[in-house]
């Protein structure tokens, strides 16, 4: 029933962009009848994804599809709550894109932009319900590909182009890393359905390698750290509601690979819990500290999304961990830390992309120091960022906080238990604190330099509230922080069902999180805090002395004219970090050059490029590239040519038909006489009997001579043609 | 109940008395008489009562700002045992409530001091950010190792712990993080030698520098609510250094008051005889916090 709902809610997503591609380009019809059946498929997947959490999914729905044996789609527990944020996202992205990018205003991508929405939609709704290999891969196509034209709205621009590429190829890596994957699974189960093997049905080394192509295959969707490159790019070129749904759920894909085939393999070994804790520690800081180096609003923003990858695998870890040993206590917190951070991430990580389009919408850039002031301009907008900002921080009320909180206590909880849970809190517990407090520093910065202060730019200072449409998709958002935030035991029955379904093929039970930690105690906590801080404005009459106050200037050291550009800018406020780190970060200075007795104008900038991308990839890259200097003599783009070295490479394969040995032999024969013992044995066994060997050569010939007459017929002009020196017409007229 | 209204009552009340205390210690190494050590009390109430000016810059983050930080400050004082009796607020993870609350605390504080737009205060809050990152994580290990020792995780039990059940196994441990944390008392609290919240130059502050606009009202609340941070942090303290004083059990009775005022009297000595640390340097300080307290983690796991 609830199955029939997401089915439903998939094909409706599918085919929402279809009638605006039906319409003229610049007709604001076709967006809203998009973003209308986005908002519908939205509520029905929504309520059938909560149908599937309340264990109302029913059997899996076998599907016609006899190329590759029938296919099924199901419904469980884990499905259904992967497949909440993408429904939520979903929709509030389709609504808030009609006010960001309105056909009126990007008629060339604007239609596009809807189609492909609503494909990227249905593909990660139906990789997440499928239960057979295939049908999985088709949502996952469907999504990399409709991904890559989202991210390539903006085609016309260098950056987005270039950033769409980097994400292509990795995502087909990516892809490549999954064929394998279910070549070996088909090999090894004898089927592509995606069911749960009987523990220790596997050998460890098809385990190992099957655990290798997960992390590699799902990891670079997920963007964990050595494999985030193209993540970065894309997130930032992308238009911001892309941005939102890429990062606050596409890469989710990835986590959610990882997770079901973590729970189709029931016995995977300690070892891969602890790679993935040290992973998702290695991402989680590395993501945040390259975020701290970033000037660029939206590139800082796609950090935060490796540093959020990093929480949510070391939840994962502590999970598998448990699993491993035997321990369900750091199962249903590691566990439940995770899940509960893919949800929070994915509230609060578009939220801070809708405001940081919203920016760039009324001002017209992503560089954070030629901002400012934004606060006192879009009042609504800062509000809704700076919500986020406490969420993403994990700081308490918000719901951050919760899912940090049960990830610290699944770490301390091993550190107090056993020696291996210590060493795991060893790595876990300070790089988390070290995380949150990296985290906070960027988001203080963030929010300085783009809505505190004073404007630094004409741009800035004439910005204005955006519309409705843009704020009503960030109010949700927030709403939806606050509501987990404040009171967490409302979602714990989904993190219950989800660690229960993660369960079943080992075939052991999950404690309820609500039984483990105190959640609770969190809500009255988050509510006494509130109370404390509307006392304390109460007993003020805060509203009343703050329109009262008498106003004037900031304290600058006396200085009677403050100016805007003597505020801190982003980068000399992460000045001290970036250096404390610079071993790592490697941040490139510029410094002005200074030449004159009486110095011209001149400019000075920094900037942290990232450490897999522009150090490993891009300089390899360059490298094979000269090293292969010599090969564009072959390879200078035209088509006859290329045409000539199939003709050569067709003839040196067939020199291989030709009877080599039965031609030496015939010759040896011929020149001996049959006197050498040698030869005539040679000749025996070559060519037995007689006849074949006279045969041979002339059937070879037969079957190559009329091709290459053609060839020479059609083609023999340019065939021998070289590149600078005109050919001879005479010689061939 | 009655532990409980005794406890908020010190919370409360007692902070001021703190940096009065510290500055009465200075003064006397000085050679000179200083002002009372209730002259904390009277600059508060004195700040309370005048009227608000705020910068034409400012949004309501500035004066939300010190406002949050005194709530969660508060908050996190009813997570703290003064002395032998509970917390008021003890369960399972405070720990993290707790030190989160601290953070959000800095949260505010450093958004409030960049919404005034000066140049000195944004320098001022990437200064405490920056020193942020490297306490915070020295905390959680203290509290690692003090878990460990506790077996629980919760404050209470796990400050009780190196009073209650010391033995001579623990004594190393608890004697690097009793290091590791009064380090970080001085840094997240402002003193010397990380900052010097007597200095005349605005280049050289970090706490001062944040809250150089905050006037009247605001200023009281940030005075009182930093000094209450020192209360809440200093018996963390006082409470590892339980462990190592004899006739543990009487001190830690109402006692317990008379040993905060004797520690802020060792901030106080400490202030007077040793010069602030360069800025560039002050890393390093934190950072052999960090050690300290990672090495007392390694001790008892080995």
């Amino acid at each position: 029933m609830f199955l029939i709902l997401i089915l439903l809610a998939v094909a409706v997503a599918a085919l929402s962009g279809l009638p605006g591609i039906l319409l003229r380009r610049s007709d604001d019809g076709g967006e809203r009848i998009s973003a209308i059946s986005m908002v519908c498929a939205a509520c029905v997947g929504l309520v059938g994804a909560a149908g599937g959490l309340l264990g109302y999914g029913g059997k899996p729905l076998a599907l016609v599809w006899p190329a590759v044996g029938g296919g099924s789609v199901g419904l469980d527990a884990l499905s259904a709550f992967f497949l909440v944020p993408v429904f939520l996202i979903g929709g509030l992205g389709a609504v808030y894109g009609l006010g960001y990018w309105p056909h009126c205003r990007h008629p060339v991508s604007g239609r596009r932009l809807r189609f492909f929405w609503g494909m990227l939609v249905a593909g990660m709704a139906l990789l997440v319900v499928a239960r057979h290999a295939m049908i999985f891969l088709l949502g996952w196509e469907i999504m990399a590909l409709s991904a890559f034209f989202l991210v390539t709205a903006e085609g016309h621009r260098i950056a987005s182009r270039q950033a769409g590429w980097i994400y292509l190829i990795s995502t087909h890596v990516s892809v490549l890393a999954l064929f394998a994957l279910f070549a070996i699974w088909r090999h090894v189960t004898g089927s592509f359905a995606m069911t749960p093997v009987a523990p220790q049905t596997l050998g460890q080394g098809v385990t190992a390698l099957c655990m290798v192509l997960v992390l590699v295959g799902f990891g670079l969707k997920a963007g964990v750290m050595p494999l985030h490159f193209w993540l970065p790019g894309a997130h930032a070129n992308a238009p911001s509601h892309v941005s939102a749904i890429m990062s606050g759920v596409v890469i989710k894909t990835g986590v959610y690979g990882m997770i079901r085939w973590s729970a189709l393999l029931p016995d995977v070994p300690v070892a891969w819990g602890a790679l993935i804790l040290l992973l998702g520690a290695l991402s989680g800081v590395l993501g945040v500290l390259f975020a701290l180096g970033q000037h660029d609003f939206k590139r800082l923003l796609a950090y935060h999304s490796v540093e959020n990858i990093g929480i949510i695998l070391m939840g994962f870890g502590v999970a598998l961990l448990g699993r491993a040993m035997n321990r369900p206590e750091w199962v249903t917190l590691g566990f439940g830390a995770c899940l509960l951070h893919v949800w929070n991430h994915s509230l609060f990580k578009p939220l801070l992309f809708f405001c940081a389009g919203a920016v760039m919408q009324v001002t017209g850039t992503r560089q954070m120091d030629r901002l400012g002031g934004l606060a006192k301009r879009m009042p609504w907008t800062a509000a809704a960022f700076f919500v986020g900002a406490v969420a993403i921080c994990g700081l308490p009320p918000l719901n951050g906080f919760v899912s940090e909180w049960l990830l610290y206590l699944g770490l301390l909880k091993g550190a107090v238990g056993t020696a291996g849970g210590a060493l795991a809190a060893l790595v876990g517990v300070p790089t988390l604190a070290l995380i949150g407090a990296l985290a906070l520093a960027c988001f203080v910065k963030v929010m300085g330099t783009v809505f505190l202060g004073a404007p630094r730019t004409q741009s800035a200072a004439d910005a204005r509230e955006v519309s409705r449409l843009e704020l009503v998709p960030m109010a949700v958002l927030v709403a939806g922080c606050a509501l987990i935030g404040v009171f967490p035991s409302a979602v714990a029955f989904a993190l219950d069902a989800a660690t229960g379904c993660w369960l079943q093929s080992t075939g052991a039970t999950a404690i309820p999180v609500a039984q483990t930690v105190p959640l609770g105690v969190i809500s009255l906590l988050a509510l006494l805090l509130l109370a404390c801080v509307a006392g304390i404005f109460w007993r003020m009459r805060i509203k009343e002395v703050v329109t009262a106050a008498r106003r004037s200037l900031s304290w600058d050291c006396g200085y009677a004219r403050p100016d805007a550009r003597m505020q801190y800018t982003a980068g000399s406020f992460a000045r001290t970090l970036v250096l404390i780190f610079r071993g790592v970060l490697r941040p490139a200075d510029h410094p002005p050059q200074v030449t004159k007795l009486f110095p011209v104008p001149t400019r000075a900038y920094s900037h942290v490029d990232d450490a897999v991308l522009d150090r490993v990839l891009m300089p390899a890259g360059r490298k094979v590239e000269e090293g292969f200097a010599w090969f564009h003599r072959f390879h200078r783009g035209l088509t006859q040519h290329y045409v000539l070295y199939v003709l050569v490479i067709l003839l040196i394969l067939m020199c291989t038909l030709f009877p080599f040995k039965n031609l030496f032999a015939f010759v040896f024969d011929r020149r001996g006489g049959g006197t050498s013992v040698c030869s005539s044995a040679g000749k025996q066994t070559l060519a037995p009997p007689g006849a074949p060997r006279a045969q041979m050569p002339y059937t070879y010939m037969a079957t190559l001579s009329p091709g290459n007459q053609a060839a020479h017929r059609n083609h023999g002009r340019p065939f021998t043609e070289r590149a600078g020196t005109p050919a001879l017409p005479t010689a061939y007229a | 109940m009655l532990e409980t209204l005794i406890h908020i009552a010190v919370l409360l009340l007692l902070p001021p008395l703190l940096p009065g205390v510290i500055a009465k210690t200075k003064a006397w190494f000085a050679g000179r008489t200083g002002p009372s050590v209730f002259q904390p009390y009277y600059d508060i109430v004195k700040c309370l009562q005048r009227s608000w000016v705020l910068s034409e810059t400012t949004t309501w983050i500035f004066w939300a700002g010190p406002i949050i930080t005194l709530a969660a400050t508060l908050l996190a004082g009813l997570m703290v045992p003064l002395g032998r009796a509970a917390a008021p607020i003890a369960f399972t993870g405070d720990l993290i409530l707790f030190a989160y609350l601290f953070a959000l605390a800095r949260f505010f504080t450093t958004s409030a001091a960049l919404d005034t737009g000066s140049a000195f205060e944004g320098m001022g809050a990437a200064r405490e950010v920056t020193f942020g990152c490297l306490s915070e994580p020295a905390l959680f290990f203290a509290f690692m190792v003090l878990a460990k020792i506790s077996g629980t995780l919760s404050l209470t039990p796990m400050l009780h712990a190196p009073a209650t059940a010391f033995a001579a196994g623990i004594t190393a441990p608890l004697m690097l993080i009793l290091i590791g944390l009064f380090i970080v008392l001085l840094a997240e609290t402002c003193r010397v030698p990380v900052d010097d919240p007597n200095t005349h130059l605005e280049l050289t502050m970090i706490h001062e520098a944040m809250i150089l606009d905050h006037s009247g009202p605001l200023y009281g609340i940030i005075l009182y609510g930093s000094a209450m941070k020192m209360l809440v942090l200093g018996s963390m303290v006082l409470q590892v250094l339980l462990a190592f004083l004899p006739e543990r059990e009487m001190l830690r009775g109402p006692l317990f008051l008379v040993l905060l005022v004797l520690l802020a009297v060792v901030i106080g000595i400490v202030e007077s005889v040793m010069a602030r640390l360069k800025m560039l340097h002050v890393p390093y300080l934190l950072i052999s916090a960090l050690l300290f307290c990672s090495f007392a983690f390694i001790l008892l796991i080995r």
